[in-house]
């Protein structure tokens, strides 16, 4: 009975951005308004031992000037937990401006308020600290000696090493080993729309934030931590979110320090990152380093995989992207081991950045298969078939759905993988041609707690439904619209979805790239027990043509109640309703999520292909066509699951030819934290770009089997890449980004 | 920013004077890289006098067959007129391959030779830098210096002029006219760019409130011949890692004329005199052009992570120079 479910709808929320018309936490009208700047230490390490404030006081327009000595205390210290859990989701186990303490470059030190943002802004600058430092750690180079192997990490959600068999011996057997080391840059987000939370406190207990978030329920429940309120005094609103790729995923200190500004002025606050703020204040993809050692038989079947990863983190947290467990499940593997080494320094948590973990994890492991199938003499696509597992290598289970093979198949035919010609043979003028592939694999993670969503049908015969999702330019306002029409079986047009409020029915935040299936399943569940509803009230109704009828033998067509076999025996919503009084039926779906671990490994699958043309003398890399192909489950929209998909793989050609963070390790701070340094494709980077979709049907891990489309695009561009500039030049590539001068 | 005043000037004359009488006054042109200065505090004037009405963007032709360009033009009106895509294609290129369609409408042709340089150092007020604060250090000698230039540094500077127009201007020996209340000069191009030696600070050889009312291509009939090319990481919307502009004609395989500069590299837009006189009547083959480049490359310095530009560098000449070549062979 699909019908909108799977079309190229344009977006609902499309006319209001392109007119202007959206609603940004910044820009959203409040009386009354003043503008909040946050200063940050420009140390690393050390500790404040004086400031003076009197000359900012005394600047024009200044309302406050709050520093640790008069912020206030937050009520709780947060404690770090990934959104997806549902619950506070600070970024961070730590609030700045509590003490004089500096850990890190950027660390908020103090907050100007006034009647403009320039004003706040000049008068930040006129605020004199005075600093005791002490030497910082910002580079992995510079403590390597002090690694350390952590039990868990990631908010304590994932074990710090893994093992199963016997890899020494594995390795001690080999036919063939791999053992290579790869280096990654940190990584920024960088999106559109930089971070602002607007604070208004309507009451002593009554508190509304816009903020720009992935959810609005985290930031409530954090807020409600930190402030020490009941999450009934908070209300947090996000109307349209410009981007996030993680920045926006966990909650960071800006939303709570606008609230507490706002209550020392008396006045809504609006706090709005900078650009360069943006760098320092949300978290980032840490600087890394993954060795991978790779041993095979003589016929390429894998033997043992070794994993190991070292990675900065904060002096707070426990945190690395978990680049090992999408590799340590990608191909059968009897033996493997995986561990994950840490090194504190100077530096915010790190976070999650777009397929965090994924994108890096899976670069090192297809490039070392890559080198495994030169060294074994075998196509690369051939070696992944031999390694191909039919079961999740880690749980011995089966997949819930996979599409693998098929998706290699598919890649193919469009790339045309299989007429490639021979390593170092194919050069255009002054251009070296070489192709290059690899598998893709991203996790489906399930949410914990209970998703919500409401749905409300008036008797006109159209319907609300309501969810506390953000949209922050995934398209999930519009695939949640199809999605409702296909449950109570009427048109798109006559179905409006709401989202982005903490008001709303509690969804998790959407992260993990389940926020779509997440929400998507309780919409579901909502629209079609609302239709049952309807169709209940209907047979038992004397007045209905439907009265009597074998409720599952009907069905709702255009907003029709009609017998299946028999459609032209029925009535519309609104008749029944008009017929019975009833202005609108409401009800309240839940879905509960299956546990992880639910007797089936879980994992989106895809095929990534590159040809790049390499410049023979100068070293610059082009990338002439890239080829996805994914396993995603239900698409819900077409289109919009196309742009997702092809913006994941243009994030992979970013991850593996231009973005860089680059650290300063003598001051401590970022050297490139603008949008004019730290370089990101354009359009004129953009190749030709082909990205089809492999239909699985998936009846595991959601009532529609959707199992997202926001990160697999990334996973595995950068070592197609990688592996299509060792095809045109024979020069393995083991850092990103890949710029020119590695290949001069 | 720093609180500022604002005001319009209608006629070059009160513009300039309202800016010779306030040392901490500037002209605001087009401001695509102005604004951002003011905005981060590397440039806290407390006046700003908008000269963009002022009747400086006209482009026209001078006697004896060269183009004045208005300092006021816009890098996009300047890349499509049709008489400086004839005559000096070079030129148009430089302008094409530089910021960004947006920025190229707003940017002027005057601010683009008057714009400051990218390294970080000097945008950070936090970090030393000999040219936003005189006596500070250098931060970029060992830091982060990937971009920075290998030619023209000194112990105080080493950041990369980021000009793309200015490269193609110095290989055509255009003339940069100034008005001041001392009166109009004309200033050769290469004397405009200052190389940093031990005041960074000082960038070009104006006076407070001297403006730049136009910049004059003098007649080359060699430049039809001519092309720029840019290196860089992104296909678009990115400062050269290198880039060459080149001017040139060959009779009977030799190389009868040649202008060639270099950006990307350099301290400022970099004529390259030492290769055009190796290569001044010398065969036009890659032969020459390696030696030619290997030459003008010899006084490169690097300095940490862009040791890679000096061999980026020579290989651009030659690619240049080569592609030049096979042209004027074909035509």
């Amino acid at each position: 009975m699909s019908t909108a479910i799977g079309a190229s709808l344009n977006r609902v929320d499309g006319r209001f951005k392109v007119r202007g018309e959206s609603r940004y936490s910044a820009e959203v009208p409040v009386p009354n308004l003043t503008h909040a700047v946050v200063v940050n230490a420009k140390i690393a390490s050390g500790r404040i031992v004086a400031i003076d404030t009197s000359e900012a006081e005394r600047a024009d327009g200044v309302l406050a000037v709050l520093t640790h000595r008069d912020l206030g205390r937050v009520a709780t210290v947060p404690k770090l937990l990934p959104s997806l859990a549902g619950l506070a989701a600070s970024g961070q186990t730590f609030f700045p401006m509590q003490d004089e303490t500096i850990h890190y470059a950027g660390q908020p030190v103090a907050i100007v308020v006034a009647d403009t943002i320039e004003r706040a802004d000049h008068a930040g600058t006129l605020i004199r600290f005075e600093y005791a430092t002490t030497p910082a750690t910002t580079l992995l180079d510079q403590a390597r000696d002090q690694a350390y192997v952590p039990e868990r990490i990631f908010g304590g959600l994932l074990p710090g090493h893994a093992s199963r068999g016997d890899v020494a011996k594995a390795l001690a057997d080999a036919d063939v080993c791999v053992d290579a080391t790869y280096r990654f840059a940190p990584n920024h987000h960088n999106p559109i729309e930089p971070s602002a939370s607007t604070a208004v406190w309507e009451d002593v207990d009554r508190l509304t934030v816009y903020d720009s978030t992935q959810g609005p329920n985290s930031v409530q429940f954090t807020l409600a931590e930190l402030l020490g309120l009941s999450p009934i005094s908070i209300r947090v609103v996000s109307h349209a979110v410009g981007g996030s790729f993680g920045s926006k995923a966990m909650v960071w200190h800006h939303p709570a320090l606008a609230a507490l500004a706002a209550r020392h002025v008396g006045r809504p606050v609006r706090l709005v990152l900078t650009r360069e703020q943006m760098f320092t204040s949300c978290g980032h993809r840490e600087e890394q380093e993954q060795q991978i050692t790779l041993a095979a038989r003589s016929d390429g079947r894998i033997t043992a995989l070794r994993h190991h990863k070292l990675s900065l983190t904060s002096p707070f947290d426990d945190w690395a992207e978990p680049s090992l467990q999408s590799p340590s499940v990608a191909y059968t593997s009897p033996n493997y081991e995986g561990i994950y080494h840490l090194v504190r320094g100077n530096t915010i948590t790190p976070t999650f950045t777009r397929a965090p973990g994924e994108a890096t994890g899976m670069f090192a492991l297809e490039c070392a298969m890559d080198e495994l199938a030169e060294r074994i003499g075998i196509d690369p696509l051939e070696l992944r078939l031999r390694n191909y597992s039919a079961t999740d290598p880690e749980s011995g289970k089966p997949w819930s759905s996979s599409g693998l093979t098929e998706c290699y198949q598919r890649a193919a035919e469009l790339f045309g993988w299989h007429d490639r010609p021979p390593p170092r043979s194919r050069r255009e003028g002054q251009w070296l041609i070489g192709t290059g592939m690899a598998s893709a694999l991203y996790p489906v993670t399930q949410p914990v707690n209970p998703q919500r969503a409401r749905a409300r049908l008036y008797n006109d015969g159209t319907a609300v439904v309501e969810a506390g999702v953000s949209e922050f330019g995934t398209g999930v306002f519009t695939a949640m619209t199809q999605v409702a029409a296909d449950g109570l079986g009427i048109p798109v047009e006559r179905v409006r979805f709401v989202g982005g409020s903490s008001d709303l029915p509690n969804v998790t935040a959407a992260v993990g790239s389940a926020g779509t299936s997440a929400v998507g399943s309780a919409v579901h569940l909502a629209t079609t027990q609302l239709r049952d509803e309807l169709i209940r009230r209907a047979v038992a109704d004397d007045h209905s043509p439907l009265r009597g009828a074998d409720p599952a033998a009907v069905q709702v067509r255009d907003g029709k109640m009609v017998l299946r076999d028999r459609p032209d025996v029925g009535e519309t919503y609104a008749d029944l309703m008009h017929r019975t009084f009833a202005p609108d039926v409401e009800v309240l779906g839940t879905w509960n999520p299956p546990p992880q671990d639910a007797g089936y490994g879980v994992h989106t699958f895809g095929a990534q292909m590159a040809e790049v043309a390499v410049d023979a003398d100068l070293g610059v890399v082009r990338v002439r066509r890239m080829v996805g192909v994914f396993a995603p489950g239900r698409v819900l929209n077409r289109k919009t699951a196309h742009s997702q998909l092809m913006g994941g793989m243009l994030w992979g050609l970013g991850q593996a030819l231009l973005e860089a963070t680059r650290m300063d390790p003598r001051l401590g701070r970022w050297a490139n934290a603008s949008l004019g340094d730290y370089l990101v494709p354009v359009n004129a980077d953009a190749p030709d770009v082909v990205v089809d979709t492999i239909e699985v049907h998936d009846e595991v891990v959601n009532p529609l089997g959707m199992k997202g489309v926001g990160e697999i695009g990334v996973v595995g561009v950068a070592a197609a890449i990688a592996n299509a500039v060792y095809d045109a030049t024979g020069r393995r590539q083991y850092e990103l980004p890949i710029t020119l001068e590695k290949l001069l | 920013m720093r609180p500022v005043s604002y005001s319009r000037a209608t006629d070059v004359a009160t513009a300039i004077g309202a800016v010779s009488a306030d040392p901490q006054s500037a002209f605001l042109a087009g401001g695509t890289t102005q604004v951002d200065l003011l905005r981060i505090y590397v440039e806290q004037p407390r006046r700003l006098v908008d000269i963009n009405d002022l009747p400086l963007n006209r482009i026209e032709e001078l006697p004896g067959g060269g183009l004045r360009l208005g300092g006021l033009a816009r890098m996009s009106d300047v890349a499509e007129e049709p008489e400086l895509v004839r005559r000096y294609p070079m030129v148009a290129e430089a302008l094409l391959l530089g910021a960004s369609p947006q920025l190229r409408n707003m940017a002027t042709i005057a601010g683009n030779l008057m714009q400051r340089v990218r390294c970080s150092y000097f945008r950070d007020v936090a970090a030393g830098c000999n040219k936003r604060a005189p006596g500070t250090g250098c931060s970029a000698l060992d830091g982060i210096n990937r971009g920075h230039a290998v030619l023209g540094t000194s112990d105080c500077c080493i950041a990369t002029h980021p000009s793309d127009l200015g490269v193609a201007l110095v290989a055509l020996d255009a003339v940069v006219q100034t008005e001041s209340p001392a009166g109009q000069r004309s200033i050769p191009i290469d004397d405009f760019f200052l190389l940093p030696g031990q005041t960074p600070e000082r960038e070009h050889p104006l006076t407070h409130g001297e403006l730049v009312t136009g910049i004059d291509l003098p007649p080359t009939p060699v430049a039809a011949t001519s092309r720029y090319i840019k290196i860089r990481d992104r296909e678009s919307y990115e400062f050269a890692l290198a880039s060459v502009a080149v001017a040139m004609s060959v009779a009977d395989g030799r190389i009868t004329e040649i202008r060639l500069a270099l950006g990307g590299v350099a301290t400022k837009p970099w004529r390259a005199r030492q290769a055009e006189r190796l290569l001044d009547g010398a065969p036009a083959t890659t032969e020459s052009f390696t030696r030619a480049a290997e030459a003008e490359l010899a006084p490169a310095v690097p300095h940490g992570m862009n040791a890679f530009k000096i061999e980026l560098a020579r290989r651009t000449m030659v690619r240049a120079l080569e592609s030049m070549a096979q042209r004027e062979g074909t035509t």
